[in-house]
């Protein structure tokens, strides 16, 4: 997580608020000037000077969903409460000049936490051990708040601009074949392929019989959306950087996609790799995904998926994509009670796995055995061509 | 009012609330913004309306959304028999079809639904928004319309403006994901399931004159329950009806009666595949533990 210091220009409590909506904007919650606005009015109406009731306050204007709710009372720790480790000689410069003291007291909490540093710069991140160089290109440095695995690998070097472009063909070709469903039932619709004999016959009753108005029908339009689950360990890590590719061109291709990691834990990345801005999509990622290349757990995340994001992510008229080798940790039948789980949602379950493509491979992983019965397509691919290739099969599913 | 007051006031009137929610609900009145609330199923949303429509002592007015609603049984509809009526009536008569259609559009031939009536109101109501996740899209940004300006315009008559100004709490159990834009306008808390002191708490308000210890067993055994691998896990409603069960059942003690405990069951545990995961062993296993 990225902690913003306060900038040294800070005079006002407003300003101090501005500071920390920008913090929370980099970590990816969607505040802007109506909820600086809002924040200023509920800090009217509490008491400002309890820290705990800031908190609660600021919780309940700036966080607009569950995830959010959730992650809000860390990012108010490390962005009031964190400068408290900061070096004493640097925090005095804090107090400042012409601020009204009847503001200064009010929120004493805002007082109290923000000391300042004297080189005021906005975009630097924490620095855990005070003696580390932090270079000057303003990049973010990641932080883990729990370190599953000490090896940690930046997904920069994953993604270069070719590889999202081929995949992107791919992929939105793949997504499109998913994609264009069309209901069995015919609905009634202006301009029709069919005719509604029933309804056409129905209104020739009043013109005696001669069916002079014409009603027609189609069938319906019913995407189906993809939800993509990666697995990152560190047994995928050579296929990691053209699944994730795929998996950016699959949520460019179609709006409703959308995507995971994982690996000891399921990180959601459709917003991510949805950004436009590819260099800060890449460092989003990278900021999501500490723990690349460790070990898998398959049967926790996916107890996890269909806990947290199935009920809304997953209805059926989706297709769950799980792009993994198969590789776990966990027992084996907790797999497969998660994907049955997951299959009473309705949904088509297409497992890829790169280590099929290899000769004479046997699903012999303990997990991937026990997943086989509830797949509807088990295909594999271990580079985008036969990612490619995978569309007619995935077309009549 | 401060939000302590708000918290006292809350618990007067039978609900425990916790801190994070208790500030939301007085920031939304400070502010006047609407309350979205969001959590499992059964941890008390649609409760939270109720008891401050008691507090504040109005109307509760209740919108339970449904896929299909639509602005006419949400908002208003003309009477359109009423309407067809009175036409046959004054073409008889020899009215003017000017006045017949001054007449047939008037305020006595509308319908008010949910939300005209609620902005009607000479005292400000609270307007409970239920399961607005079940609803369309496309009624969420007539809703978005409805709450920012707490106007209602009707093409017949003109616009309605709102005589007060209601109290809205939106709940939703994320059947579907909201727009960012109805999020943004609200104040939002996600409403966990108590933990055990808040829990007792509301036990003890709800159902008084339980015996201590058994509340405390009953208490524990619903916690541990949550943590078991159900698909539909008890939310404080079933266990309101569980304790109530087992008092009407004259049970002093979880552990001594394993054949009522397991038929007693059936208040917490609402599908098969629940029920075949809690047999008796388990049961007593929690049961033990809860003691």
């Amino acid at each position: 997580m990225q902690v913003t210091r306060f900038p040294v220009r800070a005079r006002n409590t407003a300003d101090r608020i501005a500071g920390f909506m920008a913090h929370l904007r980099l970590n990816g919650l969607s505040v802007g000037v109506a909820e600086t606005e809002a924040t200023l009015q509920a800090l009217a109406a509490i008491d400002a000077c309890d820290a705990g009731q800031i908190r609660s306050a600021m919780k309940a204007v700036c966080a607009d969903n569950a995830d959010r709710y959730a992650r809000f009372d860390e990012l108010f720790t490390a962005y009031w409460m964190n400068a408290g480790r900061s070096k004493d000689g640097k925090a005095e410069a804090s107090t400042h000049q012409e601020t009204a003291s009847g503001s200064r007291s009010r929120f004493g909490i805002l007082e109290e936490t923000k000391r300042t540093e004297s080189v005021g710069n906005h975009d630097q991140p924490d620095e855990q051990d005070s003696d580390e160089e932090v270079g000057s290109s303003g990049e973010g440095r990641l932080i883990a708040s729990r370190t599953h695995q000490s090896e940690r690998q930046d997904l920069r070097e994953f993604v270069s601009p070719e590889d999202i472009k081929r995949a992107e063909l791919v992929a939105e070709r793949l997504a499109r074949c998913i994609r264009d469903r069309r209901s069995r039932r015919r609905r009634m619709a202006r301009r029709g392929v069919g005719l509604d004999f029933r309804r056409t016959v129905r209104a020739s009753i009043s013109s005696g019989g001669e069916p002079i108005r014409l009603f027609k029908t189609r069938q319906p339009d019913r995407p189906v959306h993809l939800v993509a689950l990666l697995d990152v360990s560190g047994s995928m890590t050579v296929y990691a950087r053209v699944f994730l590719a795929f998996l950016k061109g699959l949520v460019s291709a179609d709006q409703r996609t959308d995507a995971y990691l994982f690996h000891t834990r399921l990180v959601r990345i459709s917003d991510a790799l949805r950004d436009r801005d590819t260099l800060r999509a890449v460092n989003r990622l990278s900021l999501m995904a500490n723990g690349f290349g460790g070990g898998t757990r398959i049967g926790t995340n996916l107890a996890r998926f269909n806990d947290q994001y199935a009920a809304q992510m997953v209805n059926g008229r989706s297709v769950v994509m799980i792009l993994s080798d198969g590789y776990d940790t966990d027992p084996p039948n907790m797999i497969a009670r998660q994907l049955e789980r997951l299959k009473k949602r309705g949904c088509r379950i297409v497992w890829i796995n790169p280590l099929l493509g290899w000769q004479d491979y046997e699903p012999v992983a303990r997990g991937m055995a026990a997943a086989l019965p509830y797949l509807d397509h088990f295909a594999p691919a271990n580079t985008l061509e036969k990612l490619g290739r995978l569309e007619p099969y995935l077309a009549r599913i | 009012m401060t939000w302590i007051d708000l918290k006292s006031d809350l618990a007067a009137a039978g609900y425990i609330a916790s801190d994070d929610l208790t500030m939301a609900l007085h920031l939304s009145m400070a502010l006047g913004r609407p309350l979205l609330l969001e959590g499992a199923a059964g941890v008390g949303k649609t409760q939270v309306a109720k008891t401050l429509a008691e507090i504040k002592n109005t109307n509760l007015i209740r919108l339970q959304c449904y896929e299909g609603l639509d602005a006419a049984s949400a908002i208003y509809e003309w009477n359109y028999q009423r309407q067809l009526l009175s036409i046959r009536a004054a073409t008889d008569q020899g009215v003017s079809s000017d006045d017949i259609e001054e007449r047939i559009f008037s305020e006595k031939f509308l319908l008010s639904r949910p939300l005209l009536e609620a902005i009607r109101q000479v005292e400000p109501p609270v307007l409970l928004i239920d399961e607005i996740d079940r609803a369309d899209e496309e009624f969420e940004a007539y809703l978005l319309e409805v709450l920012s300006d707490f106007q209602i315009s009707i093409p017949e008559l003109g616009t309605i403006e709102a005589t007060s100004r209601p109290f809205v709490v939106l709940t939703a159990n994320g059947t579907r994901d909201l727009s960012d834009a109805l999020r943004r306008r609200c104040v939002y808390s996600f409403v966990e399931y108590p933990d055990r002191r808040t829990e007792l708490a509301i036990l003890d308000k709800r159902c008084p004159g339980l015996n201590a210890r058994l509340a405390e067993q009953i208490v524990g055994f619903v916690q541990a329950l949550r943590k078991e691998d159900l698909e539909k896990k008890p939310g404080v409603a079933e266990l309101l009806d569980w304790a109530a069960a087992l008092a009407g059942l004259g049970v002093n003690d979880l552990a001594q009666d394993p054949v009522t405990l397991q038929a007693s069951l059936v208040c917490l545990l609402k599908t098969q595949g629940d029920r075949a995961a809690i047999p008796t062993e388990v049961a007593q296993r929690l049961a033990g533990k809860a003691a």
